[in-house]
């Protein structure tokens, strides 16, 4: 069974990102560059999978500008076995990497295709979806647990009420949320193996696949600030504030 | 301008997201039509019928849509779509699953979580966590957007007499199943729609513990919630995350209990009215946003609060 597995390269989760003083864009500038942590999520599923000996091959895809190749040799040092970067400048949008994602899934024609829900810049939660429709195939989306059957795939999806199982015909996409698992950190001498491992590079033109804009951003701000609070002494001052200065109890 | 709101139900009650969506497609005028895609769903939509301001009620009732299966309910949606300019649903999980779905059909970009309506084509939305908020703007000629419920006042859930419309177009996609769903019972209100939120973090130390914001949610009428840490450390089930990838909550009042406040908690919550911290860390940056914030041992303050209100 060969997994495809969608990667993002994004602003690390650790920085606290900005807007530019004069509201034209975020401020990117020397900021640390990571995959995004639901990506490294799903790359650890397939690895795991692959250990389990359900899956054989994994192949790694990534959708951006050249420097996206780093987060891919990440994914191959996290386990996968080859890369697909599809080369594209700016910023593509959800539907515009869905599409070249279901080209790269037409060449490779994977029996499973994991990615992250959301990626933590955009926070759009739209490709994987997205990639179902183009495909037609059925979505587990914010799975916390798959499990492989006979030309099936269980998720168990967190949904608002609790969770919810569903079955999927293979192939299916799955879109992987905080607790599927907890990924490993890629060991030194698996991080020099996946600067052998193969890389190809794919244009759009080659997936038949036209980048098109459909939302521009017209610009940015920051949050409303929330105004200073203050720090009381015990609990019935607490008590007295809520009941008679905010009278929300 | 028409707009389609994609109703949020279990079948037998509409649930309060969908008034919130309704007052987005408000705001962005015109005809404003609700359907109710489920199974035996005409209590549903005879509730949806009662909503001020909708014209007509669509119930498309078959079981194909009966646990609202993103891969049949986005065939129903993208058809219907083709009478509208705007289609909108809360962003809850199943409006998440299901829009961007309908949007790669309708071959448009998808705006989710908006936070405003600027323009018939002009919204804002949160990116980064919630750490910056872009106004962005659509060119497509029909629109497929998801709703921040906590961003929009909901519009009262009577008073309106839509007519409701029945609509047969069955659309079974044959690739997934429904096997099963573990839904928490509770008395307590929901948490995304509670007046009161009170919500534990790692600091609860274990899953018992919880038993102690129990008594204060019975006496606020509150819902219970959690931070990621606690729901990671296994202390309570997913369902009661707040945060940027959990559930977004903007209460009257939110008491945030031994919760440190990482940036993707203060996401979910930082809209709420009045936000009280109670932390023994005096630097714990969720006294930043906290308009009342008290240091102390949680386990002396909770019994002290529950006695005092």
């Amino acid at each position: 069974m060969k997994a495809l597995v969608a990667v993002k390269r994004v602003v690390d989760y650790n920085v606290k990102v900005r807007a530019k003083a004069d509201g034209t864009d975020v401020d990117l500038n020397n900021v640390k560059m990571a995959i995004n942590p639901f990506c490294e999520i799903a790359v650890e599923e397939a690895v795991r999978l692959k250990e389990a000996g359900t899956v054989t091959e994994i192949v790694a895809v990534s959708v951006g500008e050249s420097s996206c190749q780093e987060q891919i040799r990440t994914a191959l040092a996290l386990g996968a076995d080859r890369g697909v970067h599809v080369e594209v400048e700016g910023r593509p949008e959800p539907l515009a990497i869905a599409k070249l994602l279901k080209g790269v899934f037409d060449q490779e024609s994977p029996d499973l295709v994991i990615m992250g829900k959301q990626s933590i810049d955009g926070d759009n939660n739209q490709t994987g979806q997205m990639l179902g429709a183009l495909t037609g195939m059925g979505q587990g989306t914010f799975a916390s647990e798959v499990k492989i059957g006979e030309g099936t795939v269980e998720v168990v999806r967190e949904v608002d009420g609790g969770l919810q199982t569903v079955s999927l015909t293979l192939p299916a996409i799955i879109t992987t949320d905080l607790r599927l698992n907890e990924p490993r950190y890629a060991s030194l001498p698996n991080i020099m193996k996946a600067k052998k491992k193969p890389l190809e590079t794919l244009t759009p033109e080659q997936l038949s696949v036209a980048v098109q804009s459909h939302v521009t951003q017209v610009g940015v701000a920051p949050p409303p600030e929330r105004a200073a609070g203050i720090k009381v002494e015990d609990v019935s001052q607490l008590v007295d504030k809520l009941k008679n200065e905010a009278k929300v109890i | 301008m028409k707009t389609l709101v994609i109703a949020e139900h279990d079948n037998a009650s509409l649930k309060a997201a969908t008034l919130n969506a309704v007052a987005a497609a408000g705001e962005l005028g015109g005809d404003v039509d609700i359907l109710v895609a489920g199974a035996g769903c005409g209590a549903a939509a005879d509730a949806a019928a009662q909503v001020p301001g909708v014209a007509k009620v669509i119930c498309a009732d078959n079981a194909a849509y009966e646990h609202q299966l993103a891969e049949n309910v986005s065939l129903l949606v993208a058809e219907l779509g083709a009478d509208y300019d705007n289609l909108l649903a809360p962003s809850t999980a199943n409006g998440k699953n299901i829009m961007p779905r309908v949007a790669a059909l309708l071959d448009v970009g998808q705006i989710s979580d908006i936070l405003s309506v600027e323009s018939a084509d002009t919204f804002t939305r949160p990116i980064y966590a919630g750490n910056v908020i872009a106004t962005v703007q659509s060119a497509d000629p029909k629109k497929v957007i998801t709703v921040r419920t906590t961003a929009f006042d909901a519009v009262p859930a009577e008073g309106g007499s839509a007519t409701v419309e029945a609509c047969s177009a069955a659309h079974d996609a044959g690739v997934s199943q429904f096997i099963r769903e573990e839904v928490a019972v509770s008395d307590r209100p929901e948490l995304t729609s509670a007046s009161v939120v009170i919500s534990g973090g790692r600091g609860m130390q274990n899953g018992d513990n919880f038993s102690l914001l129990e008594g204060i949610a019975d006496k606020l009428n509150a819902a219970i919630g959690a931070s990621r840490a606690a729901v990671d450390a296994g202390f309570v089930p997913n369902d009661y995350q707040v945060g940027q990838t959990g559930k977004i909550v903007a209460p009257d009042l939110y008491i945030a209990v031994g919760i440190s406040g990482a940036i993707q908690h203060l996401a979910g919550m930082k809209d709420s009215k009045v936000i009280v911290a109670i932390n023994k860390d005096e630097d714990a940056p969720i006294f930043q946003v906290a308009d009342y914030g008290l240091v102390a041992d949680l386990f002396e303050a909770l019994p002290e609060l529950e006695a005092a209100i």
